[in-house]
């Protein structure tokens, strides 16, 4: 216990870390998940595919290699920051895009064809039946798995500490590493402070989950 | 089509040369030895080494991404410093080199890995300290690294460890160099998986240096001397490497020390040196005073 | 190509369509053709970095890292899932001393990250790394398996539960035999994703020191020398694609199978919205 409060700066600046991390990232992956998941059902067939093939290809590859590319490829053409946490913020958020725009695509899927049908026969554009019909209903299906990937984002940002950001997984490392004696309880100090983020994400994700299977 | 064979051929030529010459430039050392197995050795009834010796096997713990020290090579083999006294170790045992089960340690396993029997010795660029002492025991030093910086062959700012306060500077995630650098000199650090992830950084200049023990450092400045340079030849750290072992198991840290100090006067220390660090730094270094307690 | 979302496009729309499609097009081959060559400037397409790839032992050790990396897969998969399903019933149990709890330990592992969980296998049962990646990817994926297919089952109308306790079935019975199967088959989208994730995640075994693909070519390219570090890196990850790629594909195949057997089933939902845009 005494490792844990002797580095609890330590700890707490990893926290803030990760946080900073998670929200950054999180935030720019909901906006161009959206944008991509708008895409992928738009009239323009360069954009479909576009969508899809970025959703494919990002799917299937591992965070290491996004993070290879954002952090080592990325300044090999000449994008350099002074910032490595900007590498990062790239790869976390590049990646969970694509996740966020499958949630949001099947989000859409749970809206009735009829809704769809309803705003196209009183003359709305693709536009308006996107943003005013179909996109507010589906948020209510797409919060939940939202959460979760939110959730597995905050998890994924410990890949960071491999590749020149100092998050909160890394802090964990380093102190195991002083603490030959008290690994164990090194470990447990990292756990309690990422399930300090992710529980209480769960909890929110389980109690909107229930709000909407109440109004359906 | 014949063209096209004798292309491909000429590529491959070209690789293998360059697999060679890579494999022998960064001095993982292929120049592996097979040091002379004691026969029958006898110990005293219910020691470690009877118990090892009596097994014919032992479990070596030990780097696999560590240059020079403990590095895996393509064959699946690893090579480097540690590697050759541990097999010098092993061999007192009568224990021959193929029999010796090589277990990858990490930094953050060494300590349980020993508590819990996964490994009878780890021989892994393994600092001794007190902290460790309280739940493994030390054989050794065998070696006394020094933490040194490496930057740019042009960086002329950079000439001692104080000059690093609030730069960037690249380490191993978790390793005792980083906590040095950071703790003891105020550099910011950057932490990266190994240290050759480290050099791209530097390369960018997103970095302004890299720091470890001087003898990793050695290796990639020797790898690329065009590029890089070490900041000083002085080192500014004393990493004394030991053996690290059960805890209390005195009698079996005396042995070791006893075969070090026997490695020292017949030469096969400096022949373990010098078929693997030493294709670096070509001076050998003197077995360090080692540290009976 | 109909849409409910917007009209049969005319031939205006079509014309402009096409000259977004072409400029989008030229737009993208631009930035990978400058990618490509920025990098060849830097001489990393040399043929002497790549040359590395005729030798054999270069591709044994890819081998070897491939098999690693789906032995892992494959063994926790097998596992995670059936623990999975175990995990989902004790969820939605009607006793309130088994729900609870399950809840508990799921939201425990749902929040703790693969690595640490490996890592701590790894050290507090000095385990080889192997085990240590397989229980860290089993003990999470089942957590997550259980969620999903509690979403499948939840989703499902209501009707089909309350048929299977008409005809008699106890709660247990009309669980197993009528909701899960439909259930599982409604989120095979979701779990197949989550198949490739857990596939991608062994590469979180370098932390225990686990040599799958992605640690086999990180200590190749050490050894072998800085210089193969890209071209190493370019077909780990085009092979990485490729694997998950056809795992996704064959899940999807099997499940297409599945579902025109079972035609007519609940699972084959409502028209949507992006399926009817897609075709």
């Amino acid at each position: 216990m005494d490792v844990i409060i002797e580095n609890l700066p330590l700890y707490w600046e990893g926290f803030l870390r990760t946080l900073f991390l998670s929200v950054v990232s999180g935030v720019i992956a909901l906006a161009v998940g959206t944008l991509l998941a708008a895409a992928r059902v738009s009239p323009i067939a360069a954009l479909r595919g576009f969508s899809m093939a970025y959703v494919e290809v990002v799917r299937n590859t591992p965070l290491t290699i996004a993070f290879f590319f954002s952090a080592i490829v990325l300044p090999r053409l000449g994008v350099t920051f002074q910032q490595f946490e900007v590498a990062a913020i790239i790869a976390l958020s590049a990646y969970t895009a694509a996740f966020v725009a499958e949630a949001v695509r099947s989000g859409v899927n749970s809206v009735p064809l009829g809704q769809a049908e309803a705003a196209r026969s009183i003359g709305m554009k693709f536009s308006q039946v996107l943003s005013l019909i179909v996109l507010p209903q589906a948020v209510r299906s797409v919060v939940p798995p939202l959460i979760n990937i939110m959730i597995a984002l905050v998890k994924n940002s410990s890949v960071a500490g491999a590749f020149f950001v100092l998050e909160l997984f890394g802090y964990g490392r380093q102190l195991a590493n002083a603490n030959g004696d008290q690994v164990l309880m090194v470990l447990i100090g990292v756990a309690f402070f990422y399930l300090l983020i992710t529980v209480p994400l769960g909890i929110v994700a389980s109690t909107v989950e229930r709000k909407v299977a109440i109004a359906r | 089509m014949k063209a096209f064979m004798t292309r491909r051929k000429s590529l491959l030529v070209a690789a293998s040369a360059a697999l060679a010459l890579s494999l022998s430039a960064c001095g993982g050392g292929t120049a592996t030895t097979n040091p002379t197995v004691a026969e029958k050795p006898t110990f005293a009834a219910g020691s470690t080494m009877e118990k090892l010796s009596s097994a014919g096997a032992i479990k070596i713990g030990t780097k696999f991404d560590q240059p020079l020290f403990g590095q895996k090579g393509l064959d699946g083999k690893p090579v480097g410093f540690d590697v050759e006294i541990g097999k010098l170790i092993a061999a007192k045992l009568g224990i021959a080199a193929d029999k010796i089960e090589w277990v990858e340690t990490v930094s953050a396993n060494r300590e349980p890995f020993i508590e819990q029997s996964r490994v009878d010795i780890v021989v892994a660029t393994y600092t001794i300290n007190d902290k460790r002492k309280q739940v493994v025991s030390f054989a050794g030093p065998y070696y006394e690294a020094g933490q040194a910086l490496m930057v740019n062959k042009d960086n002329t700012s950079i000439t001692k460890p104080e000059d690093v306060k609030g730069k960037k500077v690249c380490s191993v995630t978790g390793s005792t160099p980083a906590a040095t650098i950071v703790e003891k000199y105020g550099a910011e650090l950057v932490p990266a998986a190994t240290y050759s992830a480290c050099l791209e950084p530097l390369r960018n200049k997103q970095v302004e240096a890299i720091t470890t023990d001087n003898v990793i450092l050695a290796g990639f400045v020797n790898k690329e001397p065009d590029a890089f340079k070490l900041a000083s030849d002085e080192t500014f750290t004393k990493e004394p490497y030991g053996i690290g072992l059960k805890k209390d198991d005195t009698v079996f840290r005396n042995w070791i020390n006893d075969q070090l100090e026997a490695f020292a006067s017949d030469g096969s220390y400096k022949k373990a040196w010098e078929g693997t660090a030493g294709s670096v730094i070509k001076t050998a270094p003197e077995l360090p005073e080692l540290n009976r307690y | 190509m109909t849409s409910v979302l917007y009209d049969v496009p005319g031939p205006k729309a079509r014309r402009i369509s096409l000259l977004g499609s072409v400029v989008g097009i030229v737009l993208i081959a631009g930035l990978l053709g400058f990618a490509i060559y920025t990098l060849a400037q830097q001489g990393i397409f040399e043929g002497q970095r790549w040359a590395v790839f005729g030798l054999p032992d270069v591709w044994a050790l890819i081998g070897n890292g491939i098999v690693a990396t789906l032995s892992a897969a494959a063994v926790a998969a097998v596992i995670a899932f059936p623990l999975g399903l175990l995990l989902c019933l004790l969820r939605i149990s009607e006793v309130a001393w088994i729900r609870v709890p399950t809840r508990v330990v799921l939201e425990f592992l749902r929040g703790m990250p693969v690595v640490l969980m490996m890592f701590f296998v790894l050290l507090v049962f000095a385990t080889n790394p192997f085990v240590a990646v397989v229980t860290g990817l089993v003990l999470y994926n089942s957590a997550v398996f259980a969620e999903i297919i509690r979403a499948g089952i939840q989703s499902l109308p209501k009707g089909q539960r309350e048929a299977g306790l008409t005809v008699g079935l106890t709660s247990f019975q009309s669980r197993l035999i009528i909701e899960l199967p439909q259930a599982i088959r409604r989120m095979m989208p979701s779990l197949v994703a989550q198949l490739v994730v857990l596939l991608k995640d062994t590469s979180l075994g370098y932390i225990v020191s686990y040599e799958e693909l992605l640690r086999k070519v990180q200590l190749m390219a050490d050894v072998l020398g800085f210089q193969f570090l890209f071209p190493v890196f370019f077909v780990a990850a085009a092979i990485y694609i490729a694997i998950n790629f056809s795992v996704s594909r064959l899940a999807i195949g099997i499940e297409r199978r599945g579902s025109k057997k079972a035609a007519g089933g609940v699972a084959k939902a409502e028209p949507a919205i992006v399926e009817a845009s897609a075709k």
